[in-house]
């Protein structure tokens, strides 16, 4: 193509010129954009402007953003494996009370079993606590899809088991006693004033992302030449590079447009010696850590469904299970292991949650399977097994933060949060069978 | 052909599921470059027997040589092992992945550092789809959503792009039109050209006559004999399907009756 600069409009009202008019559907089609993906990023875009001006405009500033992306990190983490169970025709009930298990857990050991032996506060302490989280998550889901996969029970029964006893044992482990706090370090997990990555390193994460959005495209295009495949349209190309940018560089923005709060702010001061200005100093959070482990989560996991084994043996094991046993596939450790990564990404989530809250109380984690599997469904996962992306998912875990913070900046009470939550995850399902039954027809 | 060597064996298999014996001391063998057919009424235990031999199903006894050789197949992947590619009757495709992920489902191509080549993947498929529906263009939307004919063809090359040596077909024209089983015989020639043993489950009569070599006829879980296609007729073979005769066994009022 002649134009390389344009806008995609432009190129594209070229284009009509010389054929017939393409409507919006092919030209998205051609472009190998997911719609039902893009109408999810619309449907959050109406739900942030409605409560934007709902809550009298608080809803769109950089500090409601801020915490709502660190709020929305744990679920964003669970989520991507609860795609993964529920594309495998199975699904996880027991996620909270795993959640609040392995937080209690890993809370014990940083703030009354390790001090004693490595000293308060020794460097290792929060790679042990973060490494026992995955390892007690990862035992947890492991044994619970042993049991759905050779025993045969159905995960609904063995997972919902699982949610009286992890939420038993949560009690137990302290008698219902809430921990607390947390190691100095293990604490930046979970965001909060210190656990940011500040104005420069998030900049250098967001100009990263963009080159990294180029050179998948890029790469992507040389395969296709590589093999003589058809190309994507260069309007197509040069139009997702640009928004994708775009999106990253404006979260980057809006994340560095929040602040530290002014105490804080005059100890850092006071640390590096800057004398503190008239006006107070204003020192960008940037992107949290929380967040930054939600997004390497979310990478991570797409990279293993699409691009490894493991990842296309669930998907073959949700569309035919038989089709998978016949293929040679050993669909029950496949399952066993999809499970177990569930667990892992429990113990992830659980470091986080743990971290943020800087406590373990023996409700941690309650009512989090709802979140989760919400967040699933919405970012399009069907529970008839088979389908559904981990972006997706991590869109959909936004989609459930941003009614949830939206509804607390509107001073809606606990009880109708809740009521209105469910009534959600109904309706996601509800427009999933329609969705599927036209698209059968 | 009793001085070669059979590329398949089986010898004396019994498959009982719960106390029923779905296959009963049955005794089949096929050469390469041949083509057998094995016609049964509904539940003769055909489709079990060969699920013995494609690993789908392991038998209670019996044995399984392969050029010769004894071996044993307790999963689809020994199987595969072997050369057999198994086409089953209902295709067996995982509906949601597209045409070369059903293609290498299980197989799959990977790069060197174990990722899924999925360039490459669908650069095999678009070649061996060319030989088999040179029409076919939609590799990267999901099977579910392609037309009988396609998806028949999408089962069939997976087996003929791994080179299959021993073919199963359980009943692989059920569900086409005229002009697609002309094309699915029409490739069961070129492989039996080609030396491939193929093994061929079909409801139709003259199907089986038109393609097969010799003609294996079961009934109830028991073998009632095999016979050479050129040696009987389509009534005698109808009378070894429904009464379980053999041509010498069966009189002449009993063909009478069957043919009406």
């Amino acid at each position: 193509m002649s134009v390389t600069q344009a806008p995609p409009g432009e190129t594209q009202q070229q284009e009509t010129v010389r054929g017939p008019r393409p409507s919006v559907g092919s030209a998205l089609r051609s472009a190998e954009l997911d719609l039902r993906t893009l109408g999810m990023v619309g449907l959050l875009i109406v739900i942030w402007i409605g409560f934007h001006f709902m809550s009298g405009g608080t809803f769109l500033t950089p500090r409601n953003l801020w915490n709502l992306s660190v709020q929305f990190a744990p679920v964003a983490i669970m989520s991507t494996g609860m795609v993964l169970v529920i594309v495998s025709r199975n699904i996880d009930l027991s996620v909270g009370s795993m959640l609040g298990a392995v937080g209690m857990a890993i809370a014990v050991l940083q703030a009354e079993i390790l001090p004693d032996i490595l000293g308060f506060g020794h460097p290792a302490i929060w790679l042990i606590a973060v490494g026992a989280a995955l390892v007690l998550g990862g035992l947890i889901g492991l044994l619970q899809g042993l049991i759905v996969a050779y025993v045969g029970v159905p995960s609904f029964i063995v997972t919902l088991g699982g949610l009286l006893v992890w939420r038993g044992v949560t009690w137990w482990i302290t008698a219902g006693r809430t921990v607390a706090p947390m190691d100095s370090t293990f604490q930046l997990l979970g965001g909060g004033s210190r656990g940011s990555l500040g104005e420069v390193g998030s900049w250098a994460v967001g100009v990263l992302a963009c080159i990294g959005i180029v050179a998948i495209l890029l790469y992507d295009r040389r395969q296709r030449i590589r093999y003589g495949f058809k190309l994507r349209p260069t309007w197509a190309m040069i139009a997702i590079a640009v928004v994708g940018s775009a999106a990253v560089l404006g979260a980057v923005w809006v994340m560095n447009s929040y602040y530290l709060p002014e105490n804080v702010a005059m100890q850092v001061a006071e640390q590096q010696g800057i004398p503190w200005p008239e006006g107070g100093l204003r020192i960008p959070m940037g992107i949290s850590y929380p967040v930054l482990i939600a997004i390497g989560v979310m990478l991570l996991m797409s990279f293993v469904a699409n691009q490894r084994r493991f990842g296309r043996y669930i998907y073959s094991i949700g569309g035919n299970p038989e089709a998978a046993v016949l293929s040679g596939i050993n669909t029950r450790w496949t399952i066993a292991k999809t499970f177990m990564t569930m667990g892992m990404l429990v113990g992830v989530a659980a470091a986080v949650t743990v971290a943020r809250l800087n406590a373990a109380t023996s409700g941690l984690g309650t009512l989090a399977e709802l979140y989760v599997i919400a967040a699933a469904v919405i970012g399009g996962t069907s529970l008839a097994g088979g389908v559904g992306t981990i972006p997706g998912a991590v869109l959909g875990a936004l989609v459930m933060q941003s009614l949830q913070s939206g509804m607390v900046l509107m001073n809606v009470d606990a009880p109708l949060q809740d009521i209105v939550v469910g009534i959600v995850l109904v309706i996601a399902v509800a427009v999933d069978v329609y969705y599927r039954k036209r698209a059968a027809q | 052909m009793s001085d070669r060597t059979p590329l398949v064996d089986m010898r004396n298999i019994h498959v009982s599921y719960g106390g029923v014996h779905a296959v009963e001391d049955v005794s089949i063998d096929l050469y390469p470059g041949e083509v057998l057919a094995l016609v049964g009424g509904n539940g003769a235990g055909k489709s079990t027997l060969i699920k013995t031999l494609s690993g789908a199903v392991v038998p209670d006894s019996g044995e399984i040589h392969i050029n010769g050789e004894r071996v044993e197949i307790t999963n689809p992947r020994d199987a595969k092992q072997y050369g057999i590619e198994t086409i089953y009757q209902t295709l067996a495709l995982a509906e949601n992945l597209d045409t070369p992920g059903n293609m290498f489902l299980g197989r799959e191509l990977t790069t060197r550092f174990g990722n899924l080549d999925d360039s490459a993947m669908e650069d095999a498929a678009r070649k061996v789809m060319k030989r088999l529906n040179p029409k076919f263009e939609n590799f990267k939307i999901p099977v579910a959503r392609l037309s009988g004919g396609q998806r028949q063809a999408i089962a069939i090359a997976r087996a003929v792009h791994f080179n299959a040596r021993i073919l199963i077909m359980d009943e692989p024209t059920a569900a086409l039109g005229p002009a697609e089983t002309e094309q699915v015989a029409n490739l069961i020639r070129s492989l039996k050209s080609e030396g491939i043993g193929i093994i061929l489950i079909s409801h139709d009569i003259h199907d089986v006559f038109d393609l097969a070599d010799r003609i294996s006829v079961m009934l109830q879980g028991r073998l009632v004999g095999t016979v050479n296609k050129d040696d009987v007729t389509m009534d005698e073979v109808l009378a070894m399907i429904i009464i379980g005769k053999m041509p010498g066994e069966v009189t002449q009022d009993e063909l009478e009756e069957l043919r009406g």
